[in-house]
């Protein structure tokens, strides 16, 4: 069988070569490689690569752009058709600026005393990392304009906390509650799922059955999750009333505050996603080197010692990509808020992505595209700067 | 080259978006898709309805809210108008949210999925002005099935009617009233500040016998239902005053929301207050639930449509049969000058329709389930929908349905107010009957009584906007001015978006109807 006379070539390298860079050229003599053998790895790139391109177009780049294109739109309901009116920025202005801007941002009010302390600590954390991200090595004038441009970025994620958090008479809009669900959830997430996994990992008896019941909360539909939180946290006809009254708390609805709302919010999503936590964990917890431990308790070391200076490292690379997952993840919380309280009360439970819902729902598409664009935003932001941050710390040997 | 990918690459992004923008805006071809004009629809039958007709082999598909009442009726009644004529009715029953949504989407778009919608009337203003629904005017005018003369004047005039022309077939009647526990209040309240004092004496007390410690006010406002009403009904005796014509939500000559003055900052007040002697949970319950209480003997006071009065009725859910009052909604001794802003007393020139210098404004919210039919639907289809519509809200089925507390709908027909007998058979008293029947009758005569909103958008300015706004100032979110000052940009922004001049003018129309 004829073929163009070279082995298969798998480097990605390869992709630049003249002759898949030369378009037509390529494609007369990839359809003379395909008459001559299907081997050719030119062939095989036309069979192999574009239909993958095609559905990536049609599955992501489509609706992204469709989205985009809804962003700066508004649907107006004509006779027998929908209209898509160009606004510009208008939806991102309502958000931003306008009738939104609470919503969306929350109730701005000068910080208090503390607010201002945490905001000094935090903003000569940011200042410090950009510093050494600058002066730590080689860097491009396109990389430093994108950090100091993901340090102004993170200063202002941080006024607005400080200002909707740490103020007086200051509210939370959407984006800084579904920050707390984020970063409050993914602590809480990370600590009981490695407790749970250091303890999974131990010789007890029963550990099969143990992983199994912690692994089933991970299997339940969120929606389901929501229903069921929903009626364990009704303190008057739950399943849970006689130990609601019990603690004197039968007249005590969580609904109705607030930050109890909040905090029902991140127990529920707690509880379906630690076990995610906890298996990646126990799986990198089971891969570990027992020899090393072994060998480090001969010399002497502390339980204690052990698990600083030889588990947390092992098991490090594992735990970021976890913490990046459950980021990227978390941010998009929708079911449990939308179930378990609507988003109330008022608004004080509504996440980023459950705004969005709630506009798209009310066939506001344009302003539910402009959230979501938002969202995109912050989460590439923060998800690009949390691997940055870790890949300076741990380079390889 | 790599320019060369960079055009390809532009010129695949264009293409999307342009099969993005004419896939969303069918403009060039709207034929297969647009309704068809009501004037070319053939004329039906005379008596497009139930008796005699043959509808076999035609399916109609109905959107509708899963109560589970409204949709209750709408099902069990579908085999017997399938016996009778084979029609086939499939009612598709969504949340509340949801039924605008997924109608005004069906039919902009040419899905037509749904032949039929029974839904809420004061959306009419957005699926008339496209064209959307069918125009039943002759139908109605000439089918003694549907009896249109015995239908209310309000509902046949106002709930069905938009431009002039017959949309709906009204099912239900609906206003808002206050019901009262009979066996421990003597004398219901007549004012706001009479509903908070009754309510104060009696919360906290075991009202049915339980043990329990019960609530003297349950009123549902639970975000994302239908709890915005209520405000308007708090509010509506400070916001207008000179009778229906005034209109209690925009101004009539500016169309400057009124929900931005003393009066409305008096009423938030107050429905707030409400919530001192209420459930625990109230912020969270919805009419459902609050119903669920008051029939338990939970509550000595409730503000409903007329559902408590029929579902009190059931003695498989219900502890409280001829334990139930209804009352007028209470109203107050002042009221909104309108040129200041501020609240004036109550006397023969501010409240000129004031009772013992009550100035009452009962709330025709809602206004009742309604049926409509798709405009673009097959004409089979067009026709075995109304044909059930009208067999539903013809006074056989009717007179039977508006008695029952599981069907949601209440009484719209004039025989409905003058045949006791079908009210008797259901167990009210002549004495019950009477009480709520005349609560109903006192709110629909009212000179003053306060037409809901009916113009272009009024979802948007009251389901998203307004309810909102109100469930963040009862969750403490917002205090009473920011609140105030959210509805009104909220609602200035959409009526600058849909056009000031249209909006005023349907305003102007919305209130202009006779009853």
């Amino acid at each position: 069988m004829a073929s163009s006379g070279r082995p298969l070539d798998l480097d990605p390298r390869g992709v630049t070569n003249p002759d898949v860079t030369r378009g037509p050229r390529l494609h007369r003599r990839a359809i003379l490689s395909l008459g001559g053998g299907w081997r050719s790895d030119a062939a095989a790139r036309w069979v192999f690569i574009w239909p993958t391109v095609v559905v990536i177009l049609f599955l992501s780049i489509f609706p992204l752009v469709a989205s985009l294109t809804l962003a700066f739109s508004e649907l107006v309901f004509a006779r027998g058709r929908i209209e898509v009116d160009f606004v510009g920025l208008q939806n991102f202005q309502i958000l931003l600026f306008g009738t939104e801007r609470t919503h969306l941002l929350g109730l701005l009010k000068p910080p208090t005393p503390l607010g201002w302390v945490i905001f000094g600590l935090g903003l000569t954390v940011i200042l410090r990392s950009l510093v050494g991200s600058l002066t730590g090595g080689h860097v491009r004038p396109l990389g430093a304009l994108l950090r100091i441009a993901g340090a102004v970025l993170a200063a202002g994620l941080l006024w607005l906390v400080v200002q909707t958090l740490f103020s007086e008479g200051g509210r939370p809009g959407s984006l800084v509650v579904t920050m707390i669900y984020v970063f409050a959830g993914i602590v809480v997430q990370f600590l009981l799922g490695l407790g749970l996994a250091l303890l999974a990992v131990q010789p007890l008896a029963g550990r099969r059955f143990f992983r199994i019941v912690f692994m089933l909360p991970l299997t339940i539909t969120p929606i389901g999750v929501g229903y069921m939180f929903r009626m364990m946290t009704d303190t008057g006809k739950g399943p849970l009333e006689p130990i609601f009254g019990l603690l004197g708390m039968g007249q005590y609805t969580w609904v109705t505050d607030p930050w109890a709302a909040r905090i029902a919010v991140i127990i529920g999503d707690t509880w379906q996603w630690t076990p995610f936590v906890f298996i990646v964990l126990l799986a990198a917890l089971e891969g570990l080197d027992q020899e090393v431990r072994e060998a480090a308790f001969v010399d002497g070391a502390s339980h204690r010692q052990s698990f600083w200076h030889i588990t947390v490292p092992a098991i490090l690379p594992v735990s970021t990509t976890i913490v990046l997952i459950r980021l990227i993840e978390g941010f998009k919380i929708v079911d449990m808020p939308n179930i378990l309280t609507g988003g109330g009360p008022g608004t004080a439970t509504q996440s980023l992505t459950l705004q969005a819902y709630l506009d798209w729902r009310t066939l506001n598409l344009g302003r539910s595209a402009a959230i979501a664009y938002i969202l995109l935003f912050l989460v590439t932001v923060i998800a690009t700067g949390y691997v940055a941050w870790w890949r300076r710390r741990i380079r390889p040997v | 080259m790599v320019s060369r990918y960079r055009l390809v690459a532009a010129a695949i992004t264009a293409i999307f978006i342009a099969s993005a923008c004419s896939g969303a805006t069918p403009s060039s071809a709207p034929a297969s898709v647009a309704p068809a004009p009501s004037a070319t629809v053939a004329e039906p039958a005379p008596s497009a309805s139930a008796a005699g007709q043959d509808f076999t082999g035609v399916t109609v598909e109905l959107l509708t809210f899963n109560g589970p009442q409204i949709a209750e009726p709408l099902q069990r009644r579908a085999p017997d108008f399938e016996a009778l004529t084979g029609a086939k009715i499939n009612v598709v029953a969504v949340g509340f949210q949801e039924i605008y949504d997924k109608a005004i989407l069906d039919l902009s778009t040419g899905t037509n999925s749904f032949d039929a919608f029974v839904f809420n009337p004061q959306w009419l203003g957005d699926f008339t002005g496209p064209g959307y629904l069918e125009d039943l005017t002759s139908r109605v005018e000439s089918d003694p099935v549907v009896d249109w003369q015995d239908v209310g004047p309000f509902f046949r005039d106002f709930n069905a009617t938009y431009g002039g022309k017959v949309y709906t077939i009204p099912l239900d009647g609906d206003f808002h009233m206050v019901y009262y526990r009979s066996d421990l209040i003597d004398t219901p309240p007549k004012t706001w500040d009479d509903y908070l004092a009754v309510a104060a004496e009696h919360h906290g007390k075991d009202l049915n016998g339980d043990g329990e410690p019960d609530y003297g006010s349950c009123i549902a406002k639970k975000k994302g239902q239908q709890s915005f009403w209520w405000i308007i009904s708090v509010a509506g005796g400070l916001l207008q005053s000179k009778g229906t014509g005034e209109g209690a939500f925009f101004d009539t000559t500016t169309m400057q929301p009124l929900l931005n003055n003393e009066a409305f900052a008096k009423a938030l007040d107050t429905y707030k207050k409400t919530m001192d002697f209420g459930p625990p949970d109230e912020i969270n319950l919805g009419v459902g639930d609050t119903r669920g209480l008051f029939t338990t003997g939970r509550c000595a006071l409730s503000m409903d449509w007329g559902d408590i009065g029929t579902l009190a009725l059931d003695p498989a859910t219900s502890t409280v049969q001829d334990k139930v009052g209804a009352v007028i909604t209470p109203g107050w001794t002042q009221t909104l000058d309108r040129a200041t802003g501020k609240l004036v007393a109550c006397d023969a020139t501010t409240c000129p329709n004031a009772v013992d210098g009550v100035n009452y404004a009962p709330f025709a919210s809602f206004g009742g389930w309604s049926g409509a039919i798709n405009a673009a639907a097959a004409q089979e289809k067009k026709d075995a929908a109304y044909a059930f519509l009208a067999y539903m809200s013809a006074p056989a089925q009717s007179s039977e349905d508006v008695t029952l507390g599981k069907t949601g709908f209440n009484p719209y027909r004039t025989s409905h107010f003058e045949t006791r007998d079908v009210w008797k058979a259901v167990g009210m008293s002549d004495q019950a009957a009477d009480n709520y029947l005349g609560a109903i009758e006192a709110s629909l005569q009212n000179p003053n009584m306060v037409l809901d909103l009916r113009i272009p958008k009024t979802k948007e300015y009251e389901q998203d906007v307004l309810d909102v706004a109100v469930s963040q100032y009862i969750a403490g979110e917002l205090n009473a001015e920011e609140t105030m000052q959210q509805i009104t940009d909220g609602w200035n922004q959409i009526t600058d978006q849909v056009g000031r001049d249209a909006q005023l003018k349907a305003y102007q129309d919305s209130l202009g109807v006779q009853r």
